[in-house]
This record gives C-alpha cells, sequence and structure tokens, in this order.
C-alpha cells in the first residue's frame, strides 16, 4: 500500500486570506435628510415626500431623499431658464473658471466623495477612489477649459447654447455620470436640472453643496432627486431645451416616444452587450485579465462590460482554465475594504434580476462556473459567474444583465466571430485581444460598436468620446465631441 | 406625318433595377393644363420593404470602399447629369418650372453633387480626433457611417431636392431609400438612370415613388433602418417618424428647407468610434532632442 501524497494546489481560502482594510469612515458627513438643490439653496420637496437610501452592502438605511414632484421639477426648470439668461452672457472665460472651481473643490474633497460614492452605491472603494472621483473631477477640469474654445471647435459656424438641459442618469457611477452631464453643458453655456438615480443620489446632493461653495450663479445648476415620475416631469417640461440620458434602452426608447415632435434635443447613452473578442495570438495571460477587468470591474454595472466572450477554439481551454483560476481569487466583500474586487449589488432588485437571468441561463443549457467565494451574510452580493457553452439565441447571451455573469462562446474564422459580435441590437463597444496590429484595425474597422479596446478594456479619459451606435444610443460624451449635443449652430 | 414621340415609362430604382410597384398601382402626374404627363408608380410598404434589403446588402461594400474611390464616383455621377442636362430641364419644365428656373435648378444640383464630391475623402479629417488621454494609451476617434438611411425628400423641390438629401448621405458611406416628391416625382427616376451609369453600386440608392402620407410611417418603423431624414414639412408625419424611430433607436434629422450644402450634412450620418490601445513604455528612452 502506497502512502497518498497530497497534491500541491491553490488554497486560496488560507494561504491567500487577506487581513482586512477596512477605509475609514469617519471623515465624511451625511445628514439624515436631503432636499433639493433648486436656485442656489435646497428646499423642501413639495410632495413633502422623502425616500430612503440604504447601503446595499449592508441593507442599512444612510439617509432620507427628497422626491421632486411636477411643481419641483417646474421650480427647478424656472430658475434654470432664468439663471440661463445671465448663465449665457457671461464672459466665455468667465464660466470656464467657475467649471474649474468646481474640478479643483472636488479634488480637493476626493476622499469624503469617494466613501459615500462606496457607501451608497456599493463599489468598491478602490475602484471610486481611483476611478469614479478621479475621472469626475477630470471631466469638469477638462470642460472647463473649452468654454472659451468653442468658436476653433466647429470650423465655420457659430456655437450657441440651446438652453435648459435636463439630465437623467444612472446609478452605476453616479457621481462619474452628474460630471459626464454637467460639465459639458456648463462649458456650453447651457444651464442644467439634473435627476440622479433614486437608489445613489448622496454624490449628486453633496455635488450640490460643493457648487453652492463654488460660488456658481443660482439656478445654473439645479439637482431634484426622485424616481421615474420624477424623470418624467424632467422629459416632458415644455421649457426644456435638451434632454440627456443615461440608463436602459427600454427608458432610453420611451424618453426618444415622449419628446417626439417637441424640438428638444437628445442624446442618448443606452445599454450595450459588448463582444470581448480573444484570438488564439493574444497575450493570454494579460487577455484573461481584461476579461476580468471587462466583466467584473464595478459589479459588471457597466453598460460597456465586456459581456460577451468570445475566445477562439485554439486557445478556449487555456483561456477558461486561467479564468477560472483568476475568478476564484477575487474578492467578493465589504465594498470599504481596499481588498475588495467585487462589491455589492447595487440594490435588491438589481440582485433579482441578475438571479433571475441565472436562473434563465441554466434553463437554457448553458452550463454555469461560479467561484467558490463566501458572500457576506448581510447585504446583496453575487458571485462571479460565468456560462459556457452559451449559444448566440441565448437570452442570456442577447440581453444586457447589469451584473457579473459572463457567457462564453468559441468561434473558428475571424468572419465568423464578426458576424456574431455585431448580430446584437446593440452598439456600444467592443474588445480585441491580439498580438497582431494589422489584425486589430481590420476588426476594430468592422466592429459596429462606438468603442473599441484593444488589448485593454473599460478605460475612460475625458478627452476620449463615449457613446453608442444602433440601439445602445446617440451622441457622443468626452472629448470635442461631447460639446456637440449642446450646442446649436 | 410627324413622328409619334416615344413617351418614358417612369418605374422605382431598387438594387440596381428599375422594376414597376410590386403593388401594380400608380397615380396620374398631370401638368398645369391637366393633361396626363405620365403614371407614376404608387410605391408600396413591400416594395419600400424590398429597397430596405437592396441597401441593407450595399452598405458592407459601399462603407468599406477606399473614399477616394466614393469620391470619383459621386464626381461621375455629377458628370451624367452634365450629360443629360436636356433631359432634366423638360422635366423640370413639365413640372411647372420656368426655363431660367429649371436651368438654375439644375446647375445648382450637378455643383451640389461636385461639391459632395470632394467631401467623400476628407471630412474625416475634419471630425477625427487623436485623443490625449492621460493613461498611457494611443486613443483615436473617427467618423463611420450610420449605415442604411430612409430619406423623404423635399416635397417642393424636385432634382435639387433628391441631390441635397442624397449626396450627403452617401459621400459619407451610407446607403439609402428615398421617396421623392409625390407631386414633382420625374426627375427622380432620370436621376436614377443617371446613378445607374455612374458606377455607383447596386443598392446604395433606391428610389421610391409615391406617397410620405402612406410611406413615412414605414420608414420609420422599419427595424433595419438607422436613421430617417425628412425634409418634408408636415408636422403630424414629423411627430409620427420621431415616435415610430425609437422603435429601434434611429437617429431622425428633419429639415424644413433645402440648405446650403456643407459637411455637418454628412456628420449627421456618422457615428463617431473610439478605439483605444496601450503604449508600451520601454526601457527609460525619452525622446531628449
Amino acid at each position: 500500500m502506497t502512502k497518498k501524497t497530497k497534491q500541491p494546489s491553490l488554497d486560496f481560502k488560507t494561504d491567500w486570506a487577506y487581513a482586512p482594510a477596512l477605509e475609514d469612515t469617519k471623515h465624511i458627513s451625511l445628514k439624515k435628510q436631503y432636499d433639493l438643490f433648486i436656485d442656489g439653496e435646497f428646499v423642501k420637496p413639495h410632495s413633502k415626500k422623502y425616500f430612503a437610501t440604504y447601503n446595499p452592502a449592508t441593507e442599512q438605511k444612510l439617509a432620507d431623499i427628497a422626491e421632486a414632484d411636477q411643481t419641483d421639477v417646474n421650480k427647478a426648470v424656472s430658475a434654470a431658464r432664468k439663471a440661463f439668461e445671465k448663465w449665457s452672457k457671461i464672459s466665455a472665460s468667465e464660466r470656464g473658471k467657475y467649471i474649474y472651481r468646481i474640478a479643483r473643490l472636488m479634488q480637493e474633497r476626493a476622499r469624503e466623495f469617494s466613501v459615500i460614492e462606496t457607501l451608497d452605491g456599493g463599489k468598491p472603494i478602490r475602484e471610486s477612489r481611483d476611478i469614479d472621483i478621479p475621472l469626475a473631477a477630470n471631466h469638469f477640469f477638462y470642460y472647463a477649459g473649452w468654454a472659451d474654445k468653442l468658436e476653433y471647435a466647429f470650423p465655420n459656424r457659430n456655437p450657441k447654447p440651446l438652453g435648459v438641459a435636463g439630465q437623467i442618469i444612472p446609478w452605476n457611477f453616479p457621481l462619474l455620470m452628474a460630471a459626464w452631464k454637467i460639465a459639458p453643458a456648463l462649458a456650453t453655456g447651457n444651464t442644467v436640472v439634473l435627476k440622479p438615480a433614486e437608489s445613489t443620489s448622496l454624490t449628486a446632493l453633496k455635488l450640490a453643496e460643493l457648487i453652492r461653495d463654488s460660488g456658481l450663479p443660482n439656478g445654473v445648476v439645479n439637482i431634484v432627486t426622485g424616481a421615474g415620475s420624477t424623470g418624467a416631469a424632467i422629459v416632458n417640461h415644455p421649457d426644456i431645451n435638451k434632454i440627456a440620458f443615461t440608463g436602459s434602452t427600454d427608458v432610453g426608447k420611451l424618453i426618444q416616444k415622449s419628446i417626439a415632435g417637441t424640438s428638444k434635443k437628445l442624446t442618448l447613452e443606452l445599454g450595450g452587450k459588448a463582444a470581448n473578442i480573444i484570438f488564439d495570438d493574444a497575450p493570454i495571460d494579460q487577455a484573461v485579465e481584461g476579461i476580468i477587468n471587462g466583466i467584473f470591474f464595478n459589479q459588471g454595472h457597466v453598460c460597456c462590460a465586456g459581456s460577451r466572450l468570445f475566445i477562439q477554439e485554439g486557445v478556449a481551454d487555456v483561456v477558461i482554465r486561467k479564468l477560472k483560476d483568476r475568478m476564484e481569487t477575487l474578492i467578493v466583500g465589504d465594498p470599504l475594504d481596499k481588498n475588495t474586487d467585487i462589491g455589492a449589488i447595487n440594490s435588491k432588485e438589481q440582485l433579482s434580476k441578475i438571479n433571475k437571468y441565472i436562473t434563465i441561463g441554466k434553463n437554457e443549457g448553458a452550463e454555469m462556473y461560479q467561484s467558490s467565494c463566501a458572500l457576506p451574510t448581510k447585504g446583496y452580493f453575487c458571485r462571479p459567474t460565468l456560462f459556457l457553452n452559451a449559444s448566440q439565441s441565448h437570452r442570456i447571451v442577447q440581453e444586457e444583465i447589469f451584473g457579473p455573469v459572463l457567457t462564453i462562446q468559441t468561434f473558428r474564422t475571424i468572419e465568423e466571430v464578426i458576424e456574431k459580435a455585431n448580430n446584437i441590437p446593440y452598439g456600444l463597444s467592443a474588445g480585441v485581444w491580439t498580438d497582431k496590429g494589422s489584425k486589430i484595425f481590420n476588426l476594430t474597422s468592422k466592429l459596429r460598436a462606438g468603442v473599441v479596446w484593444a488589448n485593454t478594456y473599460n478605460k475612460f479619459d475625458p478627452t476620449s468620446p463615449f457613446g453608442g451606435y444602433k440601439e445602445s444610443g446617440f451622441g457622443r460624451e468626452g472629448g470635442l465631441h461631447g460639446l456637440m449635443p449642446y450646442l446649436t449652430f | 406625318m410627324s413622328r409619334i414621340e416615344i413617351q418614358k415609362t417612369y418605374k422605382l430604382f431598387i438594387g440596381g433595377q428599375f422594376p414597376r410597384t410590386e403593388s401594380g398601382r400608380y397615380y396620374p402626374l398631370k401638368n398645369k393644363k391637366g393633361e396626363l404627363i405620365a403614371n407614376i408608380c404608387l410605391s408600396s410598404r413591400k416594395d419600400f420593404r424590398n429597397a430596405v434589403v437592396a441597401a441593407r446588402s450595399a452598405f458592407a461594400s459601399w462603407s468599406t470602399r477606399a473614399a477616394f474611390n466614393r469620391s470619383q464616383i459621386l464626381y461621375r455621377i455629377a458628370e451624367m447629369m452634365e450629360g443629360r442636362k436636356q433631359q432634366f430641364i423638360d422635366e423640370l419644365m413639365l413640372q411647372g418650372a420656368s426655363s431660367k428656373a429649371a436651368t438654375t435648378e439644375l446647375e445648382t444640383a450637378i455643383d451640389t453633387m461636385v461639391y459632395y464630391a470632394g467631401w467623400c475623402d476628407k471630412y474625416q479629417q475634419l471630425f477625427s480626433a487623436v485623443n490625449p488621454v492621460a493613461s498611457s494609451h494611443f486613443n483615436f476617434s473617427v467618423p463611420e457611417p450610420t449605415g442604411v438611411v430612409a430619406i423623404l425628400a423635399p416635397e417642393n423641390n424636385s432634382l435639387l431636392g433628391l441631390v441635397t438629401s442624397i449626396a450627403p448621405a452617401i459621400a459619407g458611406g451610407n446607403t439609402c431609400v428615398v421617396l421623392a416628391s409625390e407631386l414633382m416625382p420625374l426627375c427622380a427616376i432620370t436621376f436614377a438612370e443617371v446613378l445607374n451609369t455612374s458606377d455607383l453600386p447596386a443598392g446604395v440608392v433606391n428610389l421610391l415613388t409615391g406617397s410620405s402620407q402612406e410611406l413615412h410611417a414605414h420608414f420609420s418603423t422599419h427595424m433595419d433602418v438607422n436613421a430617417v431624414v425628412t425634409y418634408q414639412n408636415k408636422p403630424d408625419e414629423i411627430k409620427t417618424i420621431q415616435q415610430n424611430a425609437s422603435l429601434n433607436v434611429k437617429r431622425v434629422f428633419v429639415h424644413t428647407a433645402v440648405t446650403n450644402p456643407n459637411p455637418y450634412l454628412i456628420f449627421d450620418l456618422q457615428e463617431i468610434k473610439t478605439t483605444w490601445h496601450p503604449i508600451e513604455n520601454i526601457g527609460s528612452a525619452k525622446a531628449g532632442y
């Protein structure tokens, strides 16, 4: 009888355990109750109604948020209209200086904003600290400089602001989306009524405080909180000139339909279902990191997430093996912990939507794999999940899940993968992994998507235009192109 | 005995062919005296759908063709129009224009085509950007054509309206289905004959005649159409088009008059694509001098 020797294996639970490294929350101050920011001050809602906002990692209430009704929205719009008369006429360089101030104030308070973003939205502190908040501040800084240079951006034209912009933003990047919306609108001389998503209003309201501190003239930025009906009041308001919406394709279509027949201008940044394509000549380890970042960044609550993985057959086995190994190392847990890779799912509703899709995937016959990590007992969490042997017609392949769920398909030829990648109503983003430059350029020009990451994924920058093809929306945010939706010529 | 004139049969232009409407329907086009000029095809939804199929299959090759080549083809269209000058003028006059007005419209139309021929390989540089991102990446944005564009040409303008609405779309690599003016459709089919002899690939431009009242809903509901451009000043139809467009997030552009040609009309029908690639900083070499 031979002695049984223990096979060496990676034991992530004991050998790889990290000591907790919690971000401190003592330095932030949250009020019990937040009112609406209209005409430069916080005012009680006409409805007298408030709704609670929760920390999705603990299910504990953080604060009560005012719910704006039609009367409140009317007030905000008329404040913005009144402010527009002055704001559009002050010298462009002065306008720019106000926006620079906002950027600087945000940089100064970055740590506080990061912690609140993580508390309210559930994203890992590492992401709010290193990505969301700095990018938001940079966005203001970038657009501040455009304010007095607009005539150079559009040769032979005479750019003018539109008026009052109604802006509705999602819960996945709360402050960053507010910055993407507000900064270009202000730089081009418009005034703003912005509604944050109801589950993540806090950083927008902290931004309101910061804007008040900056001395920005009253009414130039108004922030009204609430749910769908508040958004509808903005969309349908007759004195709004421009609607900018980031969110689901369903709601985007509804908005496009409801402003039909009006002169409102519209930009839509909607859903996505990006193909992330790995060729057999790709740098495999980097590609695996890119796959992880593509789908698990921000719990997969990313409209441009690389949620459809396509692997060329020759490397499928090795990529999947390495991917599973890498998934095992992901730490799902307290978003405030600096070691955490995947934080809390933003809300109970979103978690049940993700779980619904996981059930659908299993029923459709795809083979599910989840990492074996432990989940916190409280809060809304989801294991990193992938589906092998998914097929093009599966709902988990066609529909946006908006969670840490990846589908995997294999392919043989470049024609096949282009066909499959494009054969979807969405067209927001795509990823390509190969060491061959000519292949990259061939592919990026054939993928019908607004952003293509080659040998990288989920990178953002204020100078870089972002937006979709097809049902992922229209108009661009970021860069020179991001000015255009806020101007008339 | 004077010779009997051979009259022209006005048909549709779909996928490089000249079919009659599958519906077999027509409407009589009459001159001011009430005399019949021609029986014009009254296109149906089915004709439109066939035209979209033709436009979609032409898109892949037209949109990826060398810009210089597109430029030559548009210039060739202008050449062919020049050769058919008299026919266009006759048709414009048949539809009620004075000789002077007809000549001006024709000349402006040809010059507009030449103008857009020149833009084919130039607007890209105007609307592109290399973006100075803060991270170590090479990042650039380029315009790409939106796809299949459904165009409702101006009602009160025959030849110039067609050129004004079609040229920016195809100069930018889109393919299109165009509804000609209902009351002034004659030039449309002659223009199609021009297109057909200009090396323009079949399906890039498809021309229908008929009623916008009947067709505007189909133009805007079709799920394989990416954008609708209307030059028809009919508020009810515009609203319906905008509502229907939401079915698949079509881009809608409403023009109330024929505007001066400019590259921003090309830009309307472009999508901006941004590509990122890492830059590897190897060693410590710097561009010092």
